[in-house]
């Protein structure tokens, strides 16, 4: 099961990475949605996978009696997926926005911050 | 552990059960102002001309409550606050020692300048759009990644105060600032995935996110957990986060577009906790990796350094040279990391906590150089000296002090870490070392003599303001004292910062702090 999961989440990585390295802006957004929901599993993973075992220790017993997938990466979990997506949401809007003011989506050509002829500083006065 | 039976459990084993000694609240109290000051605000946003004034009494709180707490930790050693009463390593612990104190106070000195200044520099469109209270929130998010002793919780101060940038980096929506802002959000939010990535890993290795329970486990796994891979990625998680060759390109790509205050804020305060991050980790928690991976940060640093000086010899624009003058620093803190020992590593922190004061200074001086002189650019910038000899005299020491040149603050963290690198025999580091110091030489005369010496063209001055703002002027003088006290008398702040990095190395009262009954 792990291992299986262990595939899943580096297929999930390489699409990411994949289209991280894109010059479209949209496309490297849902590179990094797609990153954020890799992370996710995989830390899931890292936490044991096991199926219809709560993690509950019985009223008379001091500890768990079998192997039960640990709560606590599924914690951290629900913390990075509320990050991520308020992450995600507002790259979303700042790529919308640079879309809007910047007129183009290819970062080859987001060089309002950098131009691309700029004079050199003086040699001398 | 046994199934033995028992109705009642036994509390004390796992709870906090007296309460927390008065003192100790001051652990988590700098997080717990800023989140509360920065609410107030966020009520209060009717109201946006009581704002500066209520943040700025905000941020002189915040200085005194890290005054007190660097006292505390001065007389006491490393303080531990749990929350919930859960003892560690389950409870998340707030842990602070001499290290996290010192980059707190600064943090907090840093911000208060960068709330005096914004009096001058944020006009009442910022104030509306949320200025001081995102200010407050990057605060709590800078002190609580400082402060925390629990892994999981410094990524999430990393994303508080890294949300909180975003709505400083954006405010007032240019053009420039917008693509800027577009750099800027992807690569950092790529590096905290990363970082996230990397904290996963590691909490399937060991089992636990607390930083005194992982450096106790960190030699008994070194055989069978794949503590290379973590910090390796570490390294490249937070060298990303400090903008360190090969991954420093959103920095001078993003730095010169927002508001002055703001570049100037995240100069002295966003690099630097990534800087703090990597020390923490590397020199306390997984030490003997460090050693390991201690060429690959070397030549990181010196490459880095270099190519922070050449890119800030390229420029032609104030801000963006000094972007470039960032990264430059950070090459010096990893070589000092690199090198380790407590030269290197008190050489790291020293020049950590002097770039925190001294570009924060710079970014200052340029918001003003712009008013006066119209412009950032180096070409039409002119005349500044004979119109303001007190101001060029503040920026030319400045200009001494990030060249690392005496009697200023940047001379002492240099000189301990070309001795470091020398000791250890690495010739080469000190001579990158030295050449980068000879080449921020260059790079800060040049625009000294270009912006302040030139005269003016007859009729380019007209435009400009004449007068500087003493909301401005205050926090860049204070600055500057505190660059030139620290350079002509270093001897209290050299002798804390090295008791901090040998207690890092040593991390003995650190554990003993979380875990005061030895080990559970």
């Amino acid at each position: 099961m792990e291992a299986w999961f262990a595939l899943l989440v580096s297929i999930f990585f390489t699409v990411a990475v994949y289209l991280l390295l894109s010059k479209s802006i949209i496309r490297v957004l849902l590179g990094v949605a797609i990153l954020g929901n890799a992370v996710n599993l995989l830390i899931f993973t890292g936490g044991r996978l096991t199926r219809g075992v709560p993690p509950v220790v019985p009223g008379h017993q001091d500890a768990l009696t079998g192997p039960a997938a640990n709560a606590l990466p599924q914690a951290l979990i629900l913390t990075a997926i509320v990050i991520s997506f308020s992450f995600f949401a507002f790259l979303l809007v700042l790529a919308w926005r640079a879309y809007e003011v910047l007129q183009t989506d290819n970062t080859d050509e987001m060089r309002v911050a950098e131009p691309k002829d700029e004079p050199a500083p003086p040699l001398g006065y | 552990m046994a199934a033995s039976t028992s109705p009642h459990a036994d509390l004390s084993a796992a709870l906090v059960l007296e309460p927390v000694a008065s003192a100790d609240w001051l652990v988590i109290l700098p997080v717990a102002w800023c989140l509360a000051i920065g609410a107030l605000l966020v009520m209060l946003r009717r109201k946006i001309d009581w704002h500066p004034y209520i943040a700025v009494l905000g941020l002189g709180g915040l200085v005194l409550i890290d005054i007190l707490l660097l006292r505390h930790v001065l007389a006491s050693g490393p303080v531990t606050m749990v929350m919930g009463r859960w003892l560690p390593p389950f409870g998340i612990a707030f842990t602070v020692d001499l290290t996290g104190a010192l980059f707190a106070l600064t943090a907090s000195v840093v911000a208060l300048a960068g709330g005096i200044y914004s009096l001058a520099d944020i006009n009442d469109s910022g104030r509306r759009y949320g200025f001081y209270p995102f200010l407050m929130l990057l605060m709590a998010g800078v002190s609580g990644a400082f402060l925390t002793g629990d892994i999981f919780n410094l990524y999430v101060w990393f994303e508080v105060l890294l949300i909180s940038s975003f709505g400083l980096i954006v405010l007032g929506s240019e053009r420039e600032q917008i693509d800027g802002a577009v750099k800027y959000g992807f690569l950092n939010l790529v590096a905290t995935t990363l970082f996230l990535i990397t904290t996963g890993y590691l909490y399937a290795s060991f089992g636990t996110l607390n930083m005194a329970d992982i450096a106790r486990k960190a030699e008994g796994l070194a055989g069978t957990a794949p503590l290379m891979t973590l910090t390796a990625l570490f390294v490249l998680a937070f060298g990303m986060k400090a903008a360190a060759f090969p991954v420093n390109f959103w920095l001078p790509a993003s730095y010169h577009t927002p508001r002055v205050v703001v570049s100037a804020l995240f100069a002295g305060l966003l690099t630097k906790v990534g800087i703090y991050a990597l020390i923490r980790v590397t020199v306390m928690l997984l030490p003997l990796q460090r050693e390991e991976l201690s060429f690959v940060i070397a030549l990181a640093g010196a490459l880095t350094m270099l190519v922070g000086a050449f890119g800030a010899l390229a420029q032609s624009d104030f801000r963006r040279m000094l972007g470039y003058l960032v990264v430059s620093g950070i090459g010096s803190i990893l070589a000092g990391i690199a090198v380790g020992g407590p030269g290197g590593i008190g050489g790291a922190i020293f020049y950590a906590l002097h770039s925190m004061l001294v570009m924060t200074a710079l970014y200052f001086a340029s918001g003003v150089a712009a008013k006066l002189g119209g412009s950032f650019s180096l070409s039409s910038l002119a005349g500044l000296y004979r119109r303001h000899a007190g101001f060029a005299a503040l920026t030319l020491m400045l200009a001494f002090a990030v060249s690392g040149l005496p009697p200023f603050s940047g001379f002492w963290p240099k000189v301990m870490l070309v001795k470091a690198a020398l000791d250890i025999g690495a010739w080469w580091l000190a001579a990158a070392l030295l050449f980068t110091g000879f080449l921020t030489t260059v790079v800060t005369g040049r625009f000294f003599l270009l912006a302040y010496w030139r005269d003016a063209a007859a009729g380019e001055v007209t435009t400009a303001s004449a007068t500087i703002s003493p909301a401005a002027l205050l926090p860049l003088t204070v600055l500057v004292i505190l660059a030139l006290a620290i350079g002509l008398y270093p001897e209290p702040l050299l002798s804390t910062i090295q008791s901090a990095a040998a207690s890092l190395a040593e991390p003995s009262a650190y554990l003993n702090s979380v875990f005061p009954g030895g080990a559970p």
